[in-house]
């Protein structure tokens, strides 16, 4: 066995809860993380690919979300829908996600079952049909699925605008799943350039949580990944997106019953050292006992609805967001000001210490409690590898225990600008006649 | 290269005293002398514990004059009680890193409690302070009233939940199944305080309640809680409702006008209740039909064959009085009537012609299969627990499901899909942009065709 073994102990929070992580990296640079769950008689099995909308170009975006489609249009092994439907038969699910980072599969089964997978995976890594007609026909799909998602959710309609605003240069200002018109150019030829660039040992990784022994399943990738040669040399990310010097405005009217305003300000991902202190920063704003609820919704009843988003899971620094719905008669100025009186408030004075204790306990009993579900536990895993290294997840509890109220006051003065955002206002229009 | 192998490096070891390898739930069940039946489940996986309370009290129990009755009850229950005020609440809760949810549906309300084991005493004291002693203060009715109005208003945008609405008062009329939980703003506006306390008091009992506790917690630790924070639950006696069944409706079309890319439709009519003896031969049915996501007839053809829509799907919906049968997908506008069309011949076909023997093992192979994903986390078992109670089955059917699938015959499945599936009398609800989608009524079958 021409392997060694990392085995990490990650400890969560102050508890008894921890999960071994089992590593090891084939010598087609394959990495595999192992993590055992043996609560359940069942197994996850993740691959994830480093390759996502950020790396595809103007004029071919959504490939990379199409090409994930096309993944389950077969090989010669398994014919189109043969994949999904031979890992049903075992009681197992399957299914994909692409986002701007990463595009990963994964498949849910019953633990003795789960070489099914290395079958699927290390076949449809290489082999992949891409049948013309096929292609032409997901293409209709995926375009169903934008007019779903998007073109007819007002508020999603808007997300997209504000994004695409927000970054002039990165290509992080498209949506994952691509422009409408990008989609009808993409041809067969574009997703299987895509596929044999970034298909491959050296670009990917597995993950697999579950009712295994990480020493034979890694045996049983290795049998059956080992073969396959390493690929292509992971092309470098190049795009900086300069400072943002003033704040940006779009506006989308489109027929919805309700304004909805959303504000992006730029802010650095994980591990930054300033991002733990927006994750609190945000956990303070958020939920039913955070700042905006208490404010927009409860006291003052301007908003439906108000809330906060920010991930520190990508790979260069994306976007930290405020919105809210406005209540019925409710000018959406007003919920626009108030959103931003509280990033203020923030900004010039400190949360109080109950509030900053409030905000680490939710996030430690939420990565505690995530914990319980198989599926997460490997989600986790990959999201911190992709951006850099699983580890992070480790040091993830410490690091939010170490953010003071000062902290969560500079990061707000610092990145919850006027000059750093660009804010979306959904103006709803109604149809004349029927 | 890249990732060379990599040095063993040993940061910490540790023996993990593993769980056995626990395939079926250890669970006990117990009714208290107050008539709470309570399940519980140890698991030390995690030093957590989910509580799911189920009190039988949902929309179905409310007078139709005061629909919402219900809905607004459970939204209240956290709004305020004789020692705590709504911020109280959520602070508490919230401070402790614990989630606490209460919602209600058409049959049932629940309350659903996730704590870290170390806070299980605060936990329990808040759940058990908005399940016995919520005020409904006015203040609070009058703020949720509003937000209940507004959320209703932003749902008109979805295009989904328009179909879904206006197919439930199709199909079930004046059943109250046919209404939405959270009632009309018309008839929020008519329910007062003093029915609130009135339907507080009325079913949330313990002889009308269902307790799923899952975690790390012992029995004795339990008993413990149950004394001390619900102790003072007292029984009173419940009288069941009658609901009389829905009328079956005529074939009818509803065509909903928006400006939308997209042609949201469902199709469908009146199902079966849960209890039901070809529940289990509907489950197999219809996840050859439209239940069994890629590996079903109706995403074969509509998405994968036509390129026609990113999902397509159907489902037998059984509640405890009444249920549904729907398909349902979005399209664009201008391909409405092709895939309206595909459904009725899908639904026609496997009415017509006996599922390949294929067809019926794969079926049978993933509902048997799959079913341990039912109960794979804490809030997943506790959750499956109480509707395995709420609908009676007894706790042997967790053992015993994966038979009652596999005695399904090939014969149960024309027997049940000509007796449960109707391609002439059913409801077709279409929200679209109209002028695109220009629906047209659905051809009835050939004369002599079956």
């Amino acid at each position: 066995m021409r392997w060694t073994l990392i085995f990490i102990w990650l400890l969560a929070a102050s508890t008894t809860a921890f999960a071994g992580v089992s590593e090891y990296t084939l010598q087609n640079g394959l990495k595999v993380l192992v993590t055992e769950d043996h609560t359940s008689p069942l197994a996850v099995f993740q691959i994830w690919y480093r390759v996502g909308s950020r790396d595809e170009y103007s004029g071919k975006t959504g490939m990379s979300h199409l090409l994930e489609h096309m993944m389950f249009k077969g090989t010669e092994e398994y014919g189109p829908g043969g994949i999904s439907r031979e890992v049903m038969r075992y009681g197992g699910t399957d299914n994909a996600f692409t986002s701007k980072e990463y595009t990963a599969y994964f498949q849910i089964l019953p633990s003795d079952r789960i070489g099914l997978s290395m079958d699927i995976e290390s076949d449809r890594m290489r082999n992949l049909l891409l049948d013309p007609d096929e292609t032409l026909s997901e293409r209709n799909v995926v375009m169903e699925e934008r007019r779903l998602r998007y073109e007819d959710d007002p508020q999603n309609a808007l997300f997209e605008a504000v994004v695409a605003a927000a970054f002039n240069v990165h290509p992080y200002r498209w949506p994952v799943i691509g422009w409408m018109s990008d989609l009808a150019s993409i041809q067969k030829e574009d997703l299987l350039r895509h596929y044999r660039t970034y298909y491959s040992p050296g670009n990917a990784f597995i993950v697999v949580a579950g009712d295994v022994r990480a020493d034979k399943i890694i045996d049983k990738i290795s049998e059956h990944f080992a073969g396959i040669e390493l690929g292509p040399e992971r092309r470098p990310h190049g795009s900086t997106e300069p400072t943002q010097k003033g704040e940006r405005r779009v506006y989308l009217r489109k027929e919805a019953e309700l304004p909805y305003v959303l504000a992006a300000y730029h802010v650095p991902a994980f591990p930054d050292e300033d991002s733990y202190p927006l994750e609190v920063l945000a956990e303070v704003l958020t939920g039913k006992s955070g700042r905006l609820y208490r404010e927009l919704v409860y006291e003052r009843k301007i908003a439906l609805n108000a809330d906060v988003g920010y991930s520190g899971m990508y790979g260069d620094p994306f976007l930290f967001f405020l919105d809210a719905t406005a209540s019925p008669g409710t000018d959406i100025e007003v919920v626009e000001k108030a959103l931003y009186k509280e990033v203020e408030a923030l900004a010039g004075e400190p949360p109080t210490e109950r509030e900053l204790q409030r905000a680490k306990n939710r996030l430690e009993a939420s990565f505690v409690m995530g914990q319980d579900s198989m599926f997460n536990q490997a989600m986790q895993l990959g999201l911190h590898e992709i951006i850099g290294d699983w580890r992070l997840m480790d040091r993830y509890v410490d690091e939010i225990r170490k953010v003071t109220a000062e902290d969560i006051s500079r990061a707000a003065a610092k990145y919850l600008t006027r000059d750093n955002r660009t804010v979306g206002i959904l103006i709803p229009q109604k149809r004349t006649a029927e | 290269m890249k990732g060379k192998l990599l040095s063993a490096l040993v940061v910490a070891v540790a023996l993990l005293s593993m769980c056995a390898r626990a395939a079926a739930l250890d669970v006990n069940r117990e009714v208290t002398p107050e008539g709470l039946t309570v399940l519980h489940v140890k698991r030390q996986n995690l030093p957590m514990v989910v509580v799911s309370l189920l009190v039988r009290a949902g929309a179905a129990h409310e007078p139709e004059e005061l629909a919402g009755l219900a809905h607004l009850t459970a939204s209240l229950l956290d709004e305020g009680t004789k020692t705590r005020t709504a911020m109280q609440i959520s602070e508490e809760i919230s401070y402790i890193g614990a989630r606490l949810g209460v919602s209600a549906g058409m049959d049932y309300t629940t309350l659903n409690l996730t704590v870290l084991k170390k806070d299980i005493n605060k936990g329990f004291e808040v759940f058990s302070d908005v399940l016995l002693n919520p005020t409904f203060p006015e203040e609070e009715i009058k703020r949720i009233k509003d937000l209940v109005k507004g959320s209703l208003r932003q749902r008109e945008e979805d295009p989904s939940f328009l179909a879904r609405k206006a197919f439930n008062e199709e199909i079930y009329g004046g059943h109250p199944y046919g209404r939405l939980v959270e009632g009309s703003p018309e008839s929020i506006d008519a329910v007062g305080q003093g029915a609130m306390v009135g339907f507080h008091s009325e079913h949330f009992v313990p002889n009308n309640s269902i307790l799923a506790v899952v975690g790390d917690i012992t029995a004795d630790e339990l008993d413990g809680m149950l004394e001390k924070y619900l102790g003072d639950w007292r029984r009173k006696p419940v009288s069941p409702i009658e609901v009389p069944p829905p009328e079956n409706p005529l074939r009818k079309v509803v065509k909903v006008d928006r400006d939308l890319t997209h042609a949201n439709i469902i199709l469908g009519h009146l199902g079966v209740r849960r209890d039901n003896p070809d529940y289990y031969a509907l489950s197999v049915m219809n996840y050859i039909l439209g239940g069994g996501g890629f590996s079903s007839r109706l995403m074969a053809s509509v998405r994968d064959e036509m390129g026609l829509a990113y999902d397509v799907h159907s489902f037998f919906s059984p509640g405890k009085h009444s249920g549904s049968f729907r398909a349902g997908v979005q399209t664009k506008n201008a391909s409405a009537n092709t895939v309206i069309d595909e459904i009725l011949r899908q639904i026609r076909l496997i009415r017509d012609e006996k599922v390949s023997q294929k067809e019926l093992e794969d079926a049978k192979a993933f509902l048997i299969g799959s079913y341990p994903r039912k109960f794979d986390t804490m809030s997943k078992i506790a959750g499956f627990l109480v509707q395995v109670e709420f609908f009676g089955l007894g706790l042997h059917y967790i053992d015993e499901y994966p038979e009652l699938i596999r005695s399904v015959t090939e014969d149960d499945m024309l027997r049940v899909a000509r007796k449960y599936l109707d391609p002439e009398n059913f409801v077709l609800v279409v929200v679209a942009n109209q002028s695109e989608a220009e629906v047209k009524e659905p051809l009835k079958p050939e004369p002599g065709a079956q």
